[in-house]
């Protein structure tokens, strides 16, 4: 930069110097199961090694759980559900909710960076979504607890018994606190299973829980893989199964249970669209399209990876939307000037890979910003489709990451058409100036979450979950409390 | 007076502005974390895009005279350090200013067209103006009719702004103060500036001062967001001020994130950002010596305007 020279004609190059969160994450170098309230080894001794995906280097490693420990954990919540938490009043049970809300909001920064460090996710991210909307979940379910009444009026609400949870790595604590938090507000005892790759933050909440002096057992954290997953779902002391995840796994637990008295919800795939009128304000829904796909990376079920664009706007607003991505900061996900992270395992970044081939092969236009990426770990370009067809795999498939399929559209049925032409069901967003056309075009879509001039929007009060093979079941909210409760009549 | 509707040229209706999503974009730059180097480097440029101003009915030549003296030395005892913009006065001292500013590069803007509340008639604003430009101001700041605007009366707004432009000629850089604290919505924001823009302002900017709310960051982005668009469609790139409120360092590194982010580095020069401000250049140079020294001193250490 010239210091003095007023009249400069070509701007500053101004690279923002690197700004990390310095917060320890205080993360053990090894983790056993959490059941019965203590930290146990694992029967057949059996440990995983977790990865940081930002540089593919060991962050810790984490034990995993076999038969006999699942076996062991869900006894462990059947006593605590026979002896303790479903025969203490809802008001008792509120303070331990409360307890861990408080608990963990304390802790926020520390639990915030570990998640980064274990997920891959922006610091930014983590920080200001994540947590706090961890611990908004537990505030509010931990105030139903004792008004269970006026939440069914005429009914008396019974605890399901032992519930089974299985979570999806890209929101790992969020998603733990999603399923804990309803479970024990109603008087469930809970069985959860972190995913494989990010188990960190389900340990570190054990931990609080400890602290939060928990009766033992309530809850039980045990980590592991598909099998262990699958020991959970088939194992028959348990009453509820509660799953996130990908649809075809969702479709092998439906299968499973299928027969048996278990009660399941699950929270599956979503390709969602994310439909531009041309009387939008442009520039705010191209802010929309940004936090609708590249949030998290896109390793969200109901991310906005499916962009419908109204003709007359289509060119300015694909121009803009590459200005703005060219603007992304990709890179270490502790920096607090990250936009975007990284891919969380690469195993998810070879799917990425393959899907964004065949995209190419069958014809659609990819763009891609020259951004610099990292060396090490697993990162992905934020991508463009466009000139895509409804029958290309990208534009029916969930790819879970950083990638977007632009169309365009003539008038609104065409739109609802398009949106609706997907087994999915999850999520749609609409942007229009027009209050009118919201209500309009949102009653015939076909989604459990619908965002108006906005997207990814998520609060505990808010009930969540998909249309046709995105799910059944809702989750947060009064709706979120249903799955976890057996209504008995009182009248 | 005979009021004429007409379109303006180029006519293209402004998009709408959606306030709630500007406020969370304002919010998400407004978080970027700038540190060591490229906060030097910010706070340097941002230095060097200050219009030091004094818009007081009370100025008196001895005071402009010691307003030019602070934009020539803005603190000696840090080296390297860049002079500011310009200095913006009223017509009656641009004589003074000129005087004492000759051969420093830096510029002389003056307020013109009824300046704060542009409640005069179309004669008595080219009048204005001609006499500032007479007694050699280099940048006009004009004020829009803000009555006529809120009307609807657009026709009668853009051929003003046209006609002010036109006396002022390539030579004289224009700067179109649209008050946006009287224009009340975002959608007339983005609505002036795209008239502005049209018309042939250099500059869009947002306040006179003596309006609050003077500049914020919402309507800093809508007018950014409008030299964008209109930068798309001619190719021409125009420049943007925002001006009265921006007292701190750290809200000029705000808006610094938010020209660099929404315009590009193109646009982070004195040529096409200026922030207009008296009191900003010292929270800057304290900032400035905090990074040199490690600690920070006491106001008294910084001479006032």
């Amino acid at each position: 930069m010239s210091t003095t020279s007023v009249a400069s004609s070509t701007g500053l190059n101004w690279t923002y110097a690197p700004a990390p969160e310095t917060a320890d994450p205080k993360i053990r170098s090894r983790y056993e199961l959490f059941i019965d309230g203590r930290f146990v080894p694992p029967a057949e001794g059996q440990y995983r090694t977790i990865l940081n995906p930002a540089t593919a280097e060991p962050l810790t490693e984490v034990a995993e759980a076999g038969a006999a420990d699942i076996d062991r954990a869900v006894k462990a919540a059947r006593r605590a559900y026979e002896k303790v938490w479903s025969r203490m009043p809802g008001r008792e049970r509120g303070k331990y909710i409360y307890r861990i809300a408080r608990l963990l909001q304390e802790r926020a920064r520390e639990f915030a960076v570990a998640e980064s460090k274990n997920g891959g996710k922006p610091i930014r991210e983590s920080r200001d979504t994540d947590i706090p909307l961890s611990v908004a979940h537990f505030f509010y379910y931990a105030g139903w607890a004792d008004k269970l009444n006026y939440a069914f009026p005429g009914a008396r609400a019974r605890p399901v018994g032992v519930c089974g949870q299985v979570i999806p790595w890209n929101f790992p604590l969020l998603m733990a606190a999603w399923k804990i938090a309803p479970a024990l507000a109603t008087g469930n005892t809970v069985v959860l299973k972190p995913a494989e790759t990010t188990p960190v933050t389900s340990l570190k909440l054990a931990e609080l829980i400890q602290e939060a002096d928990l009766p033992p057992g309530v809850v039980n954290i045990v980590p592991g893989g598909r099998p262990t997953g699958a020991a959970l779902v088939q194992h028959p002391g348990v009453d509820k199964i509660a799953f996130t995840g990908s649809t075809a796994v969702g479709k092998w637990i439906m299968k499973a249970l299928a027969g048996t008295r278990k009660k399941y919800t699950l929270e599956l795939g979503g390709k969602a669209a994310n439909i531009i009128f041309e009387d939008a304000a442009i520039d705010q829904a191209v802010e929309g399209i940004i936090n609708a796909i590249f949030f998290n990376q896109g390793h969200v079920c109901c991310a906005g990876s499916r962009l419908l664009v109204q003709e007359g706007v289509a060119e300015i607003l694909i121009t803009k939307l590459k200005q703005r991505i060219r603007t992304l900061i990709i890179g270490d996900p502790l920096d607090k000037n990250t936009d975007i992270g990284a891919i969380n395992s690469r195993e998810q970044l070879n799917r990425i890979e393959s899907l964004v081939a065949s995209g190419r092969e069958e014809g659609a236009e990819i763009w891609q910003p020259d951004c610099p990426l990292p060396e090490k770990g697993f990162w992905y370009r934020p991508t463009l489709f466009t000139n895509v067809s409804q029958a290309h795999r990208i534009a029916q498939e969930e790819i879970f990451g950083p990638v977007l399929t632009i169309q365009t559209f003539r008038t609104p049925e065409e739109a609802i058409e398009r949106a609706n032409n997907t087994p999915y069901g999850l999520s749609d967003g609409v942007w229009t100036d027009k209050g009118a056309k919201i209500f309009k075009v949102t009653r015939q879509l076909r989604a459990g979450v619908i965002w108006a001039n906005t997207f990814n929007k998520f609060d505990p009060t808010s009930p969540f979950g998909g249309y046709k093979e995105s799910g059944m079941g809702r989750e947060g909210g009064w709706h979120g409390l249903l799955p976890y409760v057996e209504l008995e009549e009182t009248a | 007076m005979q009021v004429v509707q007409q379109p303006y040229p180029n006519w293209h209706p402004s998009p709408p502005v959606d306030q709630v999503g500007v406020e969370e974009r304002v919010a998400r730059l407004a978080a970027r974390s700038i540190k060591k180097e490229s906060k030097v480097a910010a706070l340097k440029l941002a230095l060097s895009m200050i219009d030091l101003t004094t818009l007081e009915g009370s100025d008196s030549p001895g005071k402009v005279r010691q307003l030019c003296y602070k934009a020539k030395h803005l603190h000696d005892a840090l080296p390297d350090l860049p002079h500011v913009a310009a200095v913006c006065v009223y017509p009656t001292l641009v004589r003074v200013a000129r005087e004492e500013l000759a051969g420093s590069g830096i510029k002389v803007a003056a307020v013109a067209t009824a300046f704060p509340s542009g409640q005069a008639d179309r004669e008595t604003k080219i009048r204005d103006t001609r006499y500032a430009i007479d007694e050699g101001a280099e940048e006009i700041d004009m004020v829009i009719s803000r009555g006529a605007f809120l009307r609807g009366e657009y026709g009668y707004v853009y051929d003003e702004i046209a006609e002010i432009k036109s006396l002022c000629g390539d030579a004289v850089h224009l700067k179109v103060i649209l008050e946006t604290g009287e224009l009340g919505t975002l959608d007339r924001v983005r609505q002036a500036s795209d008239l502005a823009l049209a018309a042939g302002a250099d500059f869009i900017k947002t306040s006179t001062g003596k309006i609050q709310p003077a500049a914020t960051l919402p309507v800093t982005l809508v007018m950014l967001e409008a030299i964008r668009d209109f930068h798309l469609r001619t190719g021409q790139k125009r420049g943007m001020k925002p001006a009265g409120g921006i007292k701190t360092a750290k809200t000029a590194i705000q808006y610094l994130v938010m020209v660099n982010e929404t315009l590009g580095p193109e646009w982070l020069t004195p040529s096409l950002f200026r922030i207009g401000a008296s009191t900003l250049a010292n929270d800057i140079l304290m900032q400035l010596a905090k990074e040199t020294t490690g600690v920070y001193q006491c106001a008294d250490y910084f001479s006032q305007a």
